[in-house]
C-alpha cells in the first residue's frame, strides 16, 4: 500500500498515543447534566423544554430552526432544573438544560441492541438526510458542522466522492482511533449511508499509518462494503484537516475560500459516521460520544463513551482525579484544543478529548524577538507567512492580512509549535482573522 | 583648469535658473485655491489628530467646519470649550458647546474584589483575551486588564494601576474616546466632568442576575433596585439587571450611594460626608478618600494623579487635601 | 479538585523542540570542523583571532544591551558567539588584535545592535564588520599568512602570501594565461583540504562542508541557498569558462576558493538576513552566486563572496514581497 500525504507544510509533533490501547469503557450516568444549546458550529437551537418537564433519553429538547444548526436530544432521564445561560468552556454564559437525571427511560423506538443492521436498501436520499438532520448530528471531529448540510450538494455542484476522516492527526486522542477497532462494521454501514445520501458511488477512509491495526481491521472489512476503499497516510500534522486530508487522499485542492464540495469532495468524521449508522439503522439521535481522557500526568488514560452532557470533572475524578502539579485542562487535542476554565462545564457534542498538562507543560516560554527564520512558513499547510500576518495583525493592518489571504488560515498551530522565538504568532492571527472577518461583513451589508 | 570650473559654474547656473523659472509656472497654473480660514483654524487645533472629533485628524476637521454652515456637531473635545468659541467668532457661527468630558472605567473588579480563578498566558491584548475567555476573574462583563486601552491612549492620560490590575484615567484626560474604542467590553464610557469635576457613575458593567455575577465579584451591580428608590430625579434606571446613572439627569445629589450594599456606586471628587449611617461606617468614608479621580478606590494616590489633581481648580485642590487627610 | 489555578491560553498547547540558543548552538558545533582546520594550518594564532573576536562580540552586546538599550541581555543565546566565530574567520590569522576588536565592535554595535538586536538587522553582522575592517585597513586585511602546519617541522616567520584568487586576479589582469598561472597555485586537492593562504576560516572546503551537513541534518538550514548560490557560481562561470577557458577559470576553481563555501553555508544562510520562503531563498542564492562571480572576475576585489551577500541583503525585504510562497489552492487541479 503506497502511503500518501499532503505536500506544503506540515509537522510532527511527538504523538503521545498513550491511550490507544485502552478499550472504551461506558461512563456511568451523571447525576445531573447540562446540555448547552449551541453545540453546533452555526445558530444555537431554542429549547422547547421548561423548567420542571420530565425527559426521556433521546426526547428532543432543542430546535434547531435555522439552516445551519441542529438539533439538541436529551441524553438522559429525568426533570428539567431550569433552561438558563451556564458558563461554558469558556467562561461566557451560554443557553443550556439542565437536567436533574432520575432513572434511565429510554424514548420508544431507539433500538438498544447492539446487533449489526447492514440493511439499507429500503432507505431513500431524503430520509437519510432527514433522519441526520432530526437526530442532531454535527461534525464530531471538533468543528460541530451540521452533517446533513454537508449531504444537501449545492446547485451547479457534482459530488463525487466521500472522504471519511479517520487520521487523528492530534497528539494524545485516541477516540477515533478505538472506534474504528471497535465499531468497525457500524462504520463501514454509517459510511454506507452517508454515500447513499450523498448520491456518490466511491468513499475512501483515510488513516494515518500509525494506527496500522485499525487500517488492516477495517481493510479486513471493506470486501463486503462496494465502494468503500481505505487509504493508509503519512503521519503528519494537521493531515486531519479536511483541505489538506483532501490533497492527501486525491490530490486536489479546495480553492482558498471554497468549500470542499469545489473539487467534488464531502469530509466526514468516522465518529460521524458511526452516529450516522445509529441514527438511520438504530434510531438513536446523537446523545452520546467517545471522550478521550489522557494526560502524561494521569494515573491512567481511558476512553470513555460519554453521555452528551456530562461534567469534564465526573470523566477526570474516574481516571484518578486531577493530579496536584495540573497547569491546564483542554478540551480537543493539544494543537487546537481550547483551554478550559473550570472543569464543571459538561461533554458536548464536540468534545474529542480531555487532555490534562502539568504545569510545566502549560507554561508558555518567554517570547524572544523574531530571527525570521522562516520556518513557520516552510511549515505552514496553507502556504502562508504567519510571522508576516502575526505582524500586520498586530500592527492593525487588516487590510494587508486579507491581502495575504489571512482567511485561509485554518489554525492547525503549525507555525507557533515550530517557532525557536516562541512568538505568539496564532494569537495576533486569529485576532486579525476575526478583524478582517468584521471589515468583509461589513463591505458586504 | 579654471575652464573647467567656470564652464561648471555656469552650466549648473543655468539649469538652476531654468528649472526655476518651470518650478514658477507650474506652481501658478496648478495652485489649488484654498480657503484661507482652513490654516487659521488648523492653527488653533490641538494638532493632536487624535480622532476625537469624529474627523480624519485635525486638517479634516478644519477643513469640513470651514465648509459647514453652522457648527453643529462639531466639537473638538481636546480644546473644549474655549477653543469652539474661538473657532466660532473666528468663522462668525454660533459654537455648539459641549461639557467637557471625561473617560471613566465602568469596573472595579480588581484583584481584591474578583479573586484570580485561572490565569491568562496568552498575547497582551484585552481583544485576545475577549475572544478566548471570560476573564481571570470570572466576569463576562468586566475589566480583562491587558492595557489595550492605556494603549490607545495619545495623551498619556491613562496607565495601569499594578496592584489592581486595572487601568486608571489620569485627570488630563481629553475625552477623545479612543480607549472606549478599544474596549472590547465597552468598559469605559464618556461622562461630562460634572460640575467642580464631580460626578457619580455605577462602575459596574455585569448584566448577570445578583447570584451568579456576586459570585465572581464583590462588588458587582445586583440590581437590588435601592438607588433607584432612592433618586428622586428619575436619573438612575435600572435594565438588563444592571444599574445606570443618566449624567445629565445627576444633580450630585450623593443619596444613592449609600445605599448601595455593593458599594458599586462611585463619588468623586467629593467632600468626604459629615453623617454616615452607622452600618456604613467603615465602608464609605474609605470609599470617597481614597478616590480623587476616577481611580480605583484601593491605590493610594501617585505622583501621576497628584500633578493631575493640581492642575484642576484651586477648590478641588483643596479637597483633594481633605481627602488625603481623613 | 486540587486548589491550584489552571492555565488558560489560546491553542497550540505544545511547542516543538527547536529554540533559537539550540539553533545558534548548533551554528557554531557546525563551525568547529572548520576552526580545528585552521588552527592546523596557521597554528596558535587561528585560536587567538577567534577567541579575541567571540569575546569581544559578546562583550560588546552585553554592553550595548545593558547601559544603552537598557533592555534585557541574550548573550546565552549565543549569536554574538557566532558573529565573533564569524568574523574570525573572515580575516588573515596574523591580524593584530586591536584590528579584531576594531571589527567587532563594529560588527555588533552597527551590524545588530543599532537595529535592535538579533533579529532585526537587515545586514549579516560579521559581513559588516569584515567589510569595514577591509576598506580600513586593506594591508593588514590581505597580507595572508603562509600557510604553516602545525607539527610540519617548518619554521616559517610570519612570512605572507597572496591567495590563489589574488594570484589568478593579478595574473589575468596582466595578461597571463590561466593554464600559466594555475602552475603558481597548490593543487586542487590542496585547495579543498584547505592548504593555502587565505582569511582563517574559509580555506577548507570540506571542513565547511562537513559543517552543512550536521545543519541540514539538524534542519538548521534549508537546502535552498546553499544550491542555488552554488548552481548559480557553477552556471555563471562555467559560461565563461567555456567561452574563452585561458581567460576564465573553471567552476571548480572559483568553488573551492577564497571565502565562497563560508559564505554560502555560514553566511548567506544566516537565518536574520535571507529571505523566508522557498522560492525567495532561490532568488536570494543565484544573486549572490552571479554577483560573486561578477565582482571576481570583472571588480576590482579578487573576493567578492562579502560584497555579494550584503547587496543580496538589501534586497531581501524586496524578495520577501516579491515572491510569496506558494499558496494551498492557488492551482486547481482536478
Amino acid at each position: 500500500m503506497t502511503l500518501k500525504t499532503f505536500k506544503l507544510g506540515g509537522i510532527h509533533p511527538p504523538e503521545h498515543k498513550i491511550s490507544a490501547g485502552k478499550a472504551i469503557e461506558l461512563m456511568p450516568i451523571p447525576t445531573q447534566v447540562s446540555i448547552p444549546l449551541g453545540q453546533v458550529l452555526g445558530v444555537p437551537s431554542i429549547p422547547i423544554v421548561k423548567r420542571g418537564d420530565q425527559v426521556q433519553v433521546g426526547q428532543l429538547i432543542g430546535k434547531g430552526e435555522a439552516f445551519i444548526s441542529a438539533q439538541v436530544h436529551s441524553s438522559v432521564s429525568g426533570k428539567v432544573l431550569k433552561v438558563d445561560g451556564v458558563p461554558d468552556s469558556s467562561g461566557y454564559r451560554r443557553n443550556a438544560v439542565l437536567i436533574e437525571v432520575e432513572g434511565d427511560d429510554w424514548t420508544d423506538g431507539i433500538d438498544r441492541s447492539t446487533e449489526l443492521n447492514r440493511n439499507i436498501r429500503e432507505l431513500t436520499q431524503s430520509d437519510i438526510i432527514e433522519k441526520i438532520k432530526s437526530s442532531g448530528i454535527v461534525g464530531l471531529g471538533g468543528a460541530t458542522f451540521p452533517s446533513h448540510v454537508k449531504l444537501m450538494v449545492p446547485k451547479g455542484k457534482v459530488a463525487e466522492v466521500l472522504l471519511i476522516n479517520g487520521v487523528e492527526c492530534e497528539p494524545y486522542l485516541t477516540s477515533d482511533h478505538r472506534l474504528m477497532l471497535e465499531r468497525g462494521e457500524e462504520l463501514l454501514v454509517g459510511c454506507q449511508i452517508l454515500m447513499k445520501g450523498l448520491g456518490v458511488d466511491r468513499a475512501i477512509i483515510g488513516i494515518e499509518n500509525n494506527k496500522m491495526d485499525a487500517i488492516d481491521h477495517l481493510a479486513s472489512l471493506i470486501a463486503d462494503y462496494p465502494g468503500i476503499s481505505i487509504q493508509a497516510l503519512k503521519v503528519q500534522y494537521p493531515q486531519g484537516g479536511e483541505k489538506q486530508l483532501i490533497k492527501a487522499c486525491i490530490n486536489r485542492e479546495v480553492p482558498s475560500g471554497k468549500l470542499p464540495i469545489e473539487v467534488g469532495a464531502v469530509v466526514n468524521n468516522v465518529g460521524t459516521a458511526f452516529a450516522v449508522y445509529e441514527a438511520v439503522q438504530k434510531n438513536k439521535p446523537l446523545i452520546e460520544r467517545i471522550v478521550t481522557v489522557a494526560g502524561k500526568s494521569l494515573m491512567e488514560s481511558a476512553n470513555f463513551q460519554v453521555r452528551i452532557g456530562t461534567p469534564i470533572s465526573q470523566l477526570i475524578e474516574k481516571v484518578g482525579g486531577l493530579p496536584e502539579d495540573t497547569g491546564k485542562v483542554i478540551s480537543g487535542g493539544p494543537m487546537m484544543g481550547k483551554a478550559l476554565n473550570s472543569l464543571e462545564v459538561p461533554v458536548v457534542k464536540g468534545t474529542s478529548g480531555i487532555l490534562i498538562m502539568n504545569a510545566k507543560e502549560a507554561k508558555r516560554s518567554r517570547a524572544v524577538n523574531c530571527i525570521r527564520c522562516g520556518k513557520c512558513t516552510a511549515v505552514c499547510p496553507m502556504g502562508l507567512e504567519p510571522f508576516y500576518l502575526a505582524q500586520l495583525a498586530k500592527y492593525e493592518d487588516y487590510s494587508g492580512c486579507e491581502k495575504n489571504r489571512i482567511m485561509d488560515c485554518i489554525e492547525c498551530g503549525s507555525c507557533m509549535y515550530t517557532c525557536p522565538s516562541y512568538r505568539p504568532l496564532l494569537d495576533y492571527i486569529r485576532l486579525g482573522k476575526t478583524q478582517v472577518g468584521k471589515l468583509m461583513r461589513s463591505r458586504q451589508n | 583648469m579654471n575652464e573647467i570650473i567656470l564652464y561648471a559654474v555656469i552650466s549648473l547656473g543655468a539649469i538652476g535658473v531654468i528649472a526655476a523659472i518651470i518650478l514658477f509656472f507650474v506652481a501658478q497654473k496648478f495652485k489649488v485655491i484654498e480657503d484661507p480660514r482652513i490654516d487659521e483654524v488648523e492653527e488653533v487645533l490641538p494638532a493632536a489628530n487624535c480622532g476625537g472629533c469624529g474627523f480624519a485628524g485635525c486638517r479634516n476637521f478644519a477643513e469640513e467646519i470651514v465648509k459647514a454652515e453652522n457648527m453643529e456637531g462639531f466639537n473638538c473635545p481636546v480644546g473644549g470649550a474655549d477653543l469652539m468659541t474661538d473657532i466660532g467668532q473666528a468663522l462668525g457661527l454660533e459654537a455648539d458647546l459641549k461639557d467637557p468630558e471625561i473617560a471613566v472605567l465602568r469596573c472595579n473588579g480588581s484583584c481584591e474584589h474578583s479573586p484570580q480563578k485561572v490565569q491568562y498566558d496568552g498575547v497582551k491584548s484585552c481583544f485576545v483575551a475577549n475572544a478566548l475567555f471570560s476573564g481571570e476573574g470570572g466576569c463576562a462583563y468586566g475589566c480583562l486588564g491587558c492595557g489595550d486601552c492605556v494603549e490607545a491612549c495619545d495623551f498619556d492620560a491613562m496607565y495601569m494601576d499594578e496592584q489592581t490590575g486595572l487601568p486608571v484615567v489620569k485627570d488630563n484626560c481629553n475625552a477623545c474616546g479612543a480607549c472606549v474604542k478599544a474596549c472590547p467590553r465597552n468598559i469605559l464610557e464618556l461622562r461630562p466632568r460634572g460640575k467642580k469635576d464631580r460626578r457619580i457613575f455605577v462602575a459596574c458593567m455585569n448584566e448577570e442576575k445578583a447570584i451568579p455575577a456576586k459570585a465572581n465579584c464583590s462588588v458587582t451591580c445586583t440590581a437590588c433596585r435601592k438607588c433607584e428608590k432612592v433618586c428622586k430625579f428619575d436619573a438612575i434606571k435600572i435594565e438588563n439587571f444592571l444599574a445606570y446613572i443618566d449624567p445629565h439627569k445627576c444633580t450630585l445629589c450623593r443619596k444613592c450611594a449609600p445605599e448601595c450594599e455593593t458599594n458599586t456606586i462611585w463619588e468623586v471628587n467629593f467632600r468626604p460626608r459629615k453623617e454616615r449611617p452607622a452600618v456604613k461606617e467603615q465602608t464609605v468614608p474609605d470609599k470617597i478618600a481614597e478616590k480623587p479621580d476616577s481611580a480605583n478606590p484601593l491605590t493610594k494616590k501617585d505622583e501621576k494623579s497628584d500633578t493631575a489633581v493640581k492642575d484642576a481648580s484651586s477648590e478641588s485642590k483643596g479637597e483633594a487635601k481633605t481627602d488625603k487627610q481623613v | 479538585m486540587s486548589g491550584n489555578i489552571l492555565t488558560v491560553s489560546p491553542s497550540p498547547h505544545m511547542h516543538g523542540n527547536q529554540n533559537v540558543p539550540k539553533i545558534m548552538w548548533g551554528v557554531i558545533y557546525a563551525m568547529i570542523p572548520a576552526l580545528l582546520v585552521s588552527i592546523y594550518f596557521f597554528g596558535l594564532e587561528a585560536l587567538r583571532v577567534t577567541l579575541i573576536a567571540v569575546a569581544a562580540c559578546v562583550l560588546f552586546e552585553f554592553l550595548i544591551q545593558k547601559y544603552l538599550i537598557k533592555g534585557m541581555t541574550t548573550i546565552g543565546d549565543g549569536s554574538a558567539i557566532i558573529t565573533g566565530i564569524l568574523i574570525a574567520f573572515n580575516v588573515p590569522s596574523d591580524l593584530p588584535w586591536w584590528i579584531v576588536i576594531i571589527g567587532s565592535l563594529v560588527a555588533i554595535g552597527m551590524g545588530k545592535m543599532s537595529f535592535g538586536g538579533l533579529g532585526k538587522n537587515p545586514f549579516n553582522p560579521a559581513l559588516v564588520g569584515r567589510v569595514f575592517l577591509l576598506i580600513s585597513f586593506p594591508v593588514q586585511m590581505t597580507s595572508w599568512p603562509v600557510v604553516n602546519p602545525l607539527f610540519s617541522g617548518k619554521l616559517v616567520d610570519a612570512s605572507t602570501g597572496p591567495t590563489p584568487l589574488a594570484i589568478m586576479k593579478e595574473g589575468l589582469a596582466n595578461g597571463e594565461t590561466v593554464t600559466a598561472l594555475k602552475t603558481q597555485i597548490p593543487e586542487y586537492m590542496d585547495l579543498l583540504m584547505g592548504n593555502m593562504g587565505g582569511s582563517l576560516g574559509e580555506v577548507s572546503a570540506i571542513a565547511l562542508f562537513l559543517g552543512a551537513l550536521f545543519m541540514l541534518f539538524r534542519k538548521i538550514i534549508s537546502w535552498h541557498i546553499p544550491v542555488s548560490y552554488i548552481a548559480s557560481v557553477i552556471i555563471f562561470s562555467g559560461i565563461l569558462w567555456l567561452i574563452n577557458p585561458e581567460q576564465y577559470v573553471d567552476p571548480l576553481f572559483h568553488l573551492i576558493t577564497g571565502g565562497l563555501m563560508l559564505g554560502v553555508f555560514f553566511m548567506a544562510t544566516d537565518m536574520v538576513t535571507s529571505p523566508m520562503a522557498g522560492k525567495g531563498q532561490i532568488i536570494f542564492g543565484l544573486g549572490c552566486g552571479v554577483l560573486t562571480i561578477l565582482i571576481r572576475v570583472f571588480g576590482a576585489y579578487p573576493e567578492g563572496v562579502s560584497f555579494a551577500i550584503l547587496i543580496m541583503n538589501a534586497f531581501v525585504p524586496l524578495i520577501n514581497r516579491g515572491f510569496k510562497p506558494v499558496r494551498f489552492g492557488e492551482k486547481i487541479n482536478i
